[in-house]
């Protein structure tokens, strides 16, 4: 069962290091998907607010990292 | 299928296990050379078995997926990976994360190995080193060469780029018999990272019905934004120097 943990903790390590950095992207992801299929968003356009939401996160969490130093 | 659909994904998957394999190859030659390589081989023949039962368990159940949902999930798993990765590779070349050192790495597993010498398991724990390095850095190959691959039907391609991954480091490695500091690791993370994000909003984005301008092609365009950014956010944040006015 140690191997199983270790490969679980290893597996779930390889999606978050900073967990606001996961958890933003996750909920982005979840809005758009929302906003696509729900509220007929175009997906192109939804596609697009992904990847520039996706560079916006990643900017937060650096900013965040240097502040902390 | 065409080249421009094949080539980023075996180029992904080469350069991500490339960096994976490069990695797991430092600590099964710490073992190696340290305690002898039949401990170093065993841990490593057991890991490769784990996972090959792994994809061959979990594998087929892909094809059961959706491929809509199969290329949301992937390509959300793919952002999470991929973005994780890059954080990681801006924040090194920024300067505010030690560059990642093989030579350092082999070193400090060979004291540790030197350490359990005279312990009675010492071949035992040495073994389980090896074990580790290979399945943890497996699982990563693995889960590359399912997320690049199996979107868009290419996991055998993606399989073949992950091979020759492995088969370069065991070349190179046995003839060299020593950790390969020569391979430009930060850097490669640093692509590879910016691949995988692009990947990952790639899939998402046809997952939820996205039609991108040039299909396959705009993952050149999803890279270039990526690295432009990426690029401009090493220099942004780059860590100030002593002595150093910003």
């Amino acid at each position: 069962m140690t191997w199983l943990k270790l490969v679980w903790d290893e597996l779930l390590g390889m999606f978050v290091d900073d967990g606001a950095l996961a958890l933003q992207a996750a909920v982005l992801i979840a809005i758009v998907a929302v906003c696509v299929k729900g509220l007929g968003l175009n997906p192109l356009l939804g596609g697009i607010v992904l990847l520039l939401g996706c560079v916006v996160v990643l900017g937060l969490s650096l900013g965040r990292k240097t502040r902390k130093g | 299928m065409t080249w421009t659909a094949l080539l980023p994904t075996i180029t992904a998957a080469f350069l991500a296990s490339l960096v994976e394999v490069v990695e797991a190859f430092t600590i099964v030659l710490a073992v190696g050379v340290t305690r002898g390589w039949r401990p170093a081989l065993t841990g490593s023949g057991i890991a490769l078995a784990l996972l090959v039962l792994i994809v061959l368990s979990f594998g087929p159940l892909l094809a059961l997926i959706p491929i809509r949902a199969l290329q949301f999930v992937v390509g959300t798993l793919l952002i999470l990976f991929g973005l994780r990765w890059l954080r990681k590779a801006i924040l090194r070349s920024a300067g505010w994360i030690a560059l990642h050192d093989e030579a350092a790495e082999f070193a400090k597993e060979t004291n540790a190995l030197k350490a359990q010498a005279a312990e009675r398991r010492a071949d035992f724990l040495a073994g389980t080193a090896a074990f580790k390095a290979v399945l943890l850095e497996g699982v990563e190959v693995v889960f590359i060469v399912i997320a690049v691959g199996t979107a868009h039907g290419q996991t055998f391609w993606a399989g073949m780029g992950a091979l020759a991954a492995v088969l370069l480091v065991l070349l190179v490695g046995i003839a060299v018999h020593k950790p390969l500091v020569q391979v430009p690791e930060n850097t490669l993370k640093f692509v590879v990272g910016l691949m995988l994000s692009s990947f990952g909003v790639f899939w998402t984005g046809e997952g939820l019905g996205a039609e991108w301008p040039g299909a396959d092609l705009a993952l050149i365009w999803i890279f270039a934004l990526f690295a432009m950014f990426s690029l401009g956010a090493a220099r942004y944040f780059a860590k100030p120097q002593m002595g150093v006015a910003r």
